[in-house]
């Protein structure tokens, strides 16, 4: 990657404006008359395609031009937007934005991108996009003739020159058979060619033709500044010629080999209609002649941002936190030296520092909308793949959580759309049957309260059979029918999390493999959040996630072992108990307790945790009711201190994997506590 | 010039009796002793973390990973942190004395026997004046079969 100092710029920014494409392209949808949105659409395509060329990413830069022809063209009205185009439009964003994660990932952003051409093609020249299959081939017949090869230098003057709005034309000259001087009526015609404009490129070479290696037909391509039946007509003046055909050429249709895009070129003789023909062929060395003109300005787009490594943050993060230790110190320097005005310094630079402590905790948050901003377009593909009417509402996408959790709840959150997509919300049929609407609605929202955000998927769709997932979970052996039979409607729901289980009468490419749920659980468990289910049958589901609002910081409850002090993450913790030592009782060699009419296994933190003995055994254990999935367990402490938000810091690399502790913290005193990973201590 | 060349710059402790050198530029910082936390299931010289400014480090006892005998800490206990191979430890050492440039090509090849300290540990030693220096080969003292059996543990 030799552009690399730029390439993480230029990915950083092609995501940007491809989303900023696909937001626009659903508002055009919905509003196919505004003008201003292709606008905006139109600018993020050129200011990529420009990017993409600078960065040498030529497919890109193709597709990408190919693009703003068809944009272009309905900003002049000359296309009307319908869903067709859309699709086509929604296909090329789909196929630029494969190339852009191929070079993020180290590729080199080439991709066949023939067909999505050949369709954006289709599309500028009016026609309709057709079957796809038919289109693909009916191609190769028609064109095999005229499959041009240019080199990227002769691309760039026919790109220049259509930026001048100048004429690029593919002439297609055929010699009658009885024609005798092959050689001088190419001449006489190129001589006419010369007095139009320019030929950038002629096929078979004009050595060839003045050899007369060719057959009947030469192909030439014409930069000028006359009209298409002017050329044609001035062509026909030579005599001894069968025919002409003077076709537009589309510089960004070439591209891909031996596939050429759009139809039939219009019957020789007539010359009236404008027909564009895009010629896809590989570059090959060859060029005659230049021409020069200055590169187009590029649109900026302007935002007031710069980014920053996420490192950097955290280094930053650090030394602030050195920066509130000594502050702590000094403020009780302060108090026992009792100076008045040392005491309003420290006041000040306490509130100061603690204003300077949220504004770098608000630099890592970033709006969820980086993670909503995707399922508009989702939603729609999916909607017409299951044939499917919805209305998404997203509420709250300005609601902001920490940069790490918004990494990892993306596909847990599309996991969950598809889910209501594929089994919530019923088919119009259904839904009209029901007496509902026949368009299903899907809200997002995220809000926030108190240290968490939560994010919620509700659909009005069928919404969760309670006999049919204890049915299921009964023959998949998640439960036993005693067990369900138990279940409050919430538990049964969760059912549906666990892992080996699925609801969806017939596996489908959207959901119901029968992983996947689970999944989701999981994933939002390890962000320390959690997931819960309500839903009535036949008014919808609502799946709601809570979130921590940062990773680095966690709620936690202190508890002492001995005399060592532990953290237990919230949100692993059921509740907190005191039960009484003649309480536990044995089974199978282990100590147990009745808790809520279940069995829960003890665990003596002292003897795992290998903590020296320091106090004598009192009568009562204090336990911490931790639980892992559905999986509970009593973890045995001396004494609890409390509830306390804390940050959490790694242990370093090489106390990296020690049993049971995912991290540490640092108390208010200095003092380094573990913060136990209760996941590793139940079985 | 040449002289500064074969020059290296070397932080001396000592344990027990004898001292020690580690490169200065592997050198982080030399706290006194402080309040540490213990970790469970860790190797016995793993004495525990420390709060680094901010930063929990690791500490490691090294009259204990050398076999010496413990001892109680005193005025003069430091713990010396060192970055090696990307990882930030705290070592704890009776003392550290001093800064010393020492010429390369003073080092000598461990001897068989250097007091209680397994020869694997060393990667030379250098006599100065009347005094013995012992180059720790720090990767060594850190890795070696009892960091694989640490990290056995939580397997």
């Amino acid at each position: 990657m030799e552009n690399n100092p730029y390439l993480e710029v230029f990915i950083d920014e092609s995501k940007e404006h491809l989303q900023a494409c696909n937001d626009h392209l659903l508002k055009l949808e919905q509003n196919p008359e505004d003008l201003a949105i292709v606008n905006e659409i139109f600018r993020s395509a050129h200011t990529l395609k420009g990017m993409a060329a600078t960065m040498g990413y030529q497919d890109l830069a193709n597709l990408t031009h190919q693009m703003e022809n068809v944009l272009d063209a309905i900003r002049n009205e000359k296309i009307k937007v319908d869903s067709d185009v859309l699709d086509v439009v929604f296909d090329s964003v789909d196929d630029l934005e494969a190339m852009v994660v191929d070079i993020s990932e180290g590729g080199t952003g080439e991709r066949n991108v023939e067909r999505v051409v050949a369709k954006l093609y289709a599309i500028e020249t009016g026609e309709p996009v057709a079957d796809k299959a038919d289109e693909k081939e009916e191609q190769p017949i028609h064109n095999k003739r005229e499959a041009l090869q240019i080199d990227e230098f002769t691309l760039t003057v026919l790109e220049q020159s259509a930026e001048q709005q100048l004429n690029n034309f593919e002439v297609v000259v055929t010699l009658r058979e009885d024609c005798m001087l092959k050689a001088a009526r190419v001449y006489m015609v190129f001589e006419v060619l010369e007095q139009l404009g320019e030929v950038v490129l002629s096929d078979p070479t004009v050595e060839q033709l003045e050899n007369e290696e060719f057959d009947t037909s030469f192909t030439v391509l014409l930069v000028t500044k006359s009209d298409q039946q002017e050329v044609a007509s001035k062509i026909n003046k030579v005599s001894e010629i069968e025919d002409v055909s003077v076709n537009h050429f589309v510089v960004s249709a070439y591209t891909e080999p031996q596939e050429e895009a759009g139809q039939e070129p219009e019957p020789p003789s007539t010359f009236n209609k404008e027909t564009e023909t895009a010629v896809a062929t590989k570059p090959k060395p060859k060029q005659e002649q230049q021409t020069t003109s200055e590169p187009k300005e590029q649109k900026q787009v302007g935002n007031k941002t710069i980014r920053i490594n996420i490192d950097r943050l955290d280094v930053l993060m650090n030394l602030f936190e050195e920066l509130v230790i000594d502050r702590g110190r000094l403020e009780q320097i302060s108090n026992d030296l009792n100076h008045n005005e040392l005491q309003e310094t420290v006041e000040r630079m306490s509130r100061i520092s603690g204003d300077l402590q949220s504004i770098i905790l608000n630099m890592r948050m970033v709006p969820i909308e980086q993670v909503f901003n995707r399922f508009p377009r989702m939603v729609r593909q999916l909607s017409r793949d299951l044939n499917k009417k919805i209305d998404l509402q997203i509420v709250g996408a300005e609601t902001e959580l920490d940069r790490t959790v918004i990494d990892e709840i993306g596909d847990p959150l599309v996991h969950l759309i598809r889910n209501a997509l594929d089994h919530g919300i019923e088919g119009p049929e259904e839904r009209l049957a029901k007496g509902k609407n026949e368009v299903g609605s899907l809200e997002l929202k995220a809000y926030h309260s108190g240290n968490h955000v939560f994010i919620e998927i509700s659909d009005d769709g069928g919404g969760i059979k309670r006999e049919k997932v204890i049915e299921k979970a009964v023959q998949n052996g998640v439960v036993t029918e005693e067990q369900a039979a138990n279940m409050n409607d919430k538990q049964v729901f969760e059912l549906i999390m666990s892992s080996g289980f699925s609801t969806a009468d017939k596996i489908s490419d959207v959901s119901g493999r029968g992983v996947g749920l689970d999944v989701v659980k999981n994933t939002i468990e390890s962000l320390g959040g959690n997931i819960s289910i309500d839903s009535r049958v036949d008014e919808g589901s609502v799946f709601s996630i809570q979130l921590p609002l940062t990773l680095s910081i966690i709620s936690v409850m202190l508890v002492e072992v001995q005399k060592e002090k532990y953290a237990v993450p919230l949100s692993s913790i059921i509740e907190t108990a005191i039960v009484k030592k003649e309480d536990i009782m044995h089974a199978h060699n282990k100590k147990v307790i009745d808790f809520r009419g279940k069995v829960v296994p003890l665990v003596f933190l002292k003897d795992i945790l290998e903590v020296p003995e320091a106090l004598e055994e009192d009568e009562y254990y204090s336990l911490v009711m931790v639980r892992k999935g559905d999986k509970m367990a009593g973890l045995v402490v001396d004494s609890f201190i409390g509830q306390q938000e804390v940050v959490l810091k790694s242990l370093g690399d090489y106390l990296s994997g020690v049993f049971a502790i995912s991290g540490a913290t640092i108390l208010g005193d200095g003092q380094v506590a573990l913060i136990l990973d209760s996941n590793a201590l139940i079985k | 010039m040449t002289e500064e060349k074969s020059l290296v710059k070397v932080i001396v402790f000592q344990l027990q009796d004898e001292e020690y050198t580690i490169p200065v530029d592997r050198v982080g910082s030399i706290e006194r002793m402080m309040p540490f936390t213990r970790v469970p299931r860790t190797a016995a010289f793993v004495k525990g973390v420390i709060n680094l400014r901010g930063v929990v480090t690791p500490i490691i006892d090294l009259r204990e990973r050398f076999g010496l005998e413990a001892v109680e800490n005193t005025e003069q206990t430091r713990i010396i942190t060192v970055t090696i191979n990307g990882m930030d430890v705290g070592l704890i050492v009776d003392a550290a004395n001093d800064v010393l440039d020492i010429q390369e090509d003073s080092i000598e090849p461990p001897p068989e026997v250097v007091g209680t300290v397994e020869a694997e540990y060393i990667q030379g030693v250098v006599k100065l004046d009347q005094r013995l220096f012992i180059l720790l080969n720090m990767s060594k003292v850190l890795s070696g079969d009892d960091v694989k059996q640490l990290q056995e543990i939580d397997v």
